[in-house]
């Protein structure tokens, strides 16, 4: 019994170490670096990093905006609620508002093309999960979030809300069209 | 004082238990499994509604029970058993008596207080918050004025364990030094404490925002403080189950660290690393710098990752040793083929490893990624992965030390042990496949804390992919069939209590002995530098490292698919 015994030797310190235990620590540490250098690689060479390109804004500041860029650029709108259908072009700054319990404007993309996209909640935290690429980002009201974003296939895309958010979080749902 | 504290000496294992701990370790760990008996019952329903063909309950209930799951289960059995660890290792294992027993009641207490206050706060249904309480969603004041009074409880706990380590140390109640279980026990106090004192500070505040005295919490401050608690109460549970892996190894195995350099060294990266590993909750936040996100992922958790790779190693590691020196050295692997499976203590201990190692360890470093955080970030993925941690990890190696806890501390006999030779399997198999099932249903991108994935009644409604739901009818089985052997659990602790045979065992009395220091075993005995002692172990520990290194390039490979992002 004796992990649960004082060591047997008072300078238990001095006691060499096992070579299985040597050889596995510098697999293990190894492993850690590489892990840790993956990140900073990514960033200079990889296409999916999040930006941090975040401002404070409220939600009537951010609203003015979103209100302005659907007078702009819609196109078409959706179900009996008469959502807007915004087609902005390529290179526009973007703003998606996320409420209780729903996301506005629907965006209309082309492929290939990059936008600007800015997140921001209206009331309580939400979640921006893009599906089906199963991108995840979280939105926090107060915050601005500013995420360049490069559609690289055609489709109908959802975006779920995937942080709890009261008793409709369920039914927050929304479309994202890339052309 | 120290002339009237009385003790008894178990005559099975030789412990000695000091009668004022003996009581608050006993009713520490009693009400820990009361907390498990509700959140397994709240489990079920929870269960059998995600499980989207049967979708048992409202979307109401559903999410007040998700609430009230959580934090029973994360927060008030896991931290009640803690407490019972720790006093355990403190006065039992050290031969010591309790630092003042009054307060550790005191703590208690204010421990059960707290957590029924919460509680109720729950279930009147004005706080459907979940664990993490996310400000400004709003709760009762009564959910964060239970919550603070069941942290100061434990706070105290914390504080009554580092007593008995001065008290121990002064009266010399051992030789040498602390055992190594102990120093494990001491890194899951510490962290406790740095654990507990960010929840002072985010949920103190959030009180007097409850009741009006303040007019906002910064979201991104809350989720930045707030995880310094909600995180790093699971590295307590790390800590402690990392213990206790330990010390049941010695117990079943008479197994000695390898090397207690290598053991504690291990330990202090966790002290020093573990809790920065909670910015990984904030990979997906806006707000927060890119280097800062890093650093504290990689520079920081990789070094509390490096501990538990080390641990990983070292404790079957020193079975395979003490396993060999009995003579089981047929091959790599005879030391683990004869190892006693059909011993609850041991079979748990090990499953917990495992499932622990595997996919708890592996899923947590993807998730800790800056980068690769954007693919399971709030999808179902990350509760996949606690449940293989916490769930699968912690409560699993608790229930293994139960095994051994019921005849020596309770005095009495384990009863129905033929089912207790199952328990282990059936929960920590079950946690398995059902951790496994929320990965992939994560990946698919199934949300998490989602009442219903149709979107019924949403105007524009998304279809998850048929996989996403086959993957929760998978987890609907094997979540049941955990429940089961959650369920064997209480039926066999709580029934051992009640109508297990009583242990003879001597009376309480004044006498006590000091812990010597086992005598070395010179050069005979492994940790001499010269051989490659657990062979077998290290065969494992390769097949780890490939499914890991695989594992993590899939993700990366996958992730340059998606969308461009910058």
């Amino acid at each position: 019994m004796s992990a649960i015994l004082p060591p047997s030797e008072r300078l238990w310190w001095r006691q060499p170490i096992d070579k299985v235990e040597i050889v596995w620590i510098l697999i293990a540490f190894t492993w850690c670096l590489i892990m840790f250098f993956m990140m900073p690689y990514w960033h200079v060479f990889g296409n999916q990093n999040l930006s941090s390109e975040t401002y404070r804004t409220t939600p009537e500041r951010f609203a003015a905006k979103a209100q302005e860029m659907v007078d702009k650029w819609t196109v078409r709108t959706e179900t009996d609620e008469k959502i807007p259908v915004v087609r902005p072009p390529a290179g526009a700054d973007v703003y998606l508002i996320a409420r209780l319990w729903a996301f506005w404007p629907i965006l209309e993309l082309e492929v290939g093309k990059t936008y600007r996209l800015h997140l921001t909640a209206m009331d309580y935290q939400h979640g921006f999960s893009l599906q089906p690429e199963n991108i995840n980002i979280q939105v926090l009201p107060g915050y601005d979030h500013v995420v360049t974003i490069t559609p690289n296939r055609a489709g109908t895309y959802a975006i779920v809300c995937n942080e709890f958010c009261g008793i409709g979080h369920h039914k927050m749902v929304s479309r994202l069209y890339v052309k | 004082m120290a002339t009237a504290e009385l003790f008894r000496t178990c005559p099975r294992t030789g412990l000695q238990y000091h009668k004022s701990a003996e009581a608050l370790i006993k009713w520490n760990a009693v009400v820990a499994v009361v907390w498990l008996l509700v959140g397994g019952l709240l489990a079920v329903l929870i269960l059998l509604t995600r499980w989207q063909a049967v979708h048992l309950l409202g979307a109401e209930s559903f999410y007040l029970l998700l609430t009230a799951h959580g934090l029973d289960m994360l927060a008030f059995w896991i931290i009640f058993f803690e407490i019972a660890v720790l006093y355990f290792c403190g006065s039992t294992l050290l031969r010591s008596r309790l630092a003042t027993p009054r307060w550790a009641w005191a703590g208690f207490w204010l421990m059960l207080v707290g957590a029924v206050l919460n509680n109720v706060a729950v279930f009147r249904g004005d706080s459907t918050v979940m664990f993490t309480s996310y400000v400004p969603l709003p709760a009762n004041p009564m959910f964060y004025l239970g919550l603070i009074l069941f942290a100061v409880g434990a706070l105290i706990g914390c504080f009554v364990f580092l007593g008995t380590l001065v008290v121990a140390r002064a009266e010399r109640t051992y030789e040498g030094s602390i055992p190594l279980v102990v120093f494990g026990a001491l890194t899951a106090a510490i962290i406790a404490i740095f654990t507990i004192a960010s929840g002072a500070i985010i949920l103190i505040p959030t009180f007097l925002w409850s009741v009006g005295y303040i007019t906002t919490i910064d979201p991104l401050m809350y989720r930045t403080i707030w995880w310094g608690f909600g995180h790093s109460s699971q590295q307590i549970n790390v800590a402690a189950h990392v213990a206790v892996w330990y010390a049941i190894a010695a117990i079943v195995f008479g197994a000695k660290p390898m090397s207690e350099r290598v053991s504690r060294v291990a330990f202090l990266l966790y002290i020093l690393f573990l809790q920065l590993a909670s910015a990984h909750h904030l990979l997906a936040d806006p707000g927060l710098s890119t280097e800062w996100k890093v650093f504290n992922t990689s520079y920081a958790m990789y070094l509390a990752v490096l501990a538990s790779m080390v641990h990983g190693l070292t404790v079957p590691g020193s079975i395979e040793v003490a396993q060999r020196a009995k003579g089981y050295t047929k091959g790599l692997f005879e030391w683990i083929r004869k190892a006693p499976w059909s011993n609850p203590s041991f079979s748990g201990m090990f499953l917990s490893l495992l499932v622990f190692g595997f996919l708890g360890g592996i899923s947590g470093v993807m998730m800790g990624t800056e980068q690769l955080n954007m693919l399971i970030h709030n999808t179902i993925y990350v509760p996949g992965h606690f449940h293989a941690t916490v769930v699968g990890g912690t409560t699993l190696a608790f229930m293994a030390l139960t095994y051994f806890l019921i005849p020596t501390l309770f005095r009495r006999e384990v009863i129905m042990p033929g089912l207790a030779k199952w328990q282990p399997y059936l929960f920590g198999l079950g946690m398995a496949v059902f951790a496994l099932a929320l990965m992939g249903a994560g990946t698919l991108g199934v949300p998490r804390r989602s009442w219903d994935i149709t979107f019924a009644g949403a105007p524009l409604p998304y279809e998850f992919p048929g996989a996403a739901w086959l993957m929760l009818g998978i987890m609907g089985v094997s979540g049941l069939v955990a429940v089961i052997g959650g369920a064997a659990y209480i039926l066999i602790t709580v029934g051992s209590l009640l109508w297990g045979k009583p242990v003879e065992a001597p009376g309480y009395g004044p006498e006590r002995s000091v812990l010597k220091m086992p005598v070395a075993t010179a050069l005979t005995g492994h940790g001499h530098g010269a051989g490659f002692a657990a062979p077998g172990t290290f065969v494992f520990a390769l097949v780890f490292l490939a499914a890991f290194v695989l594992y993590y390039f899939v993700n990366w490979k996958y992730l340059s698919t998606v969308w461009g992002l910058s």
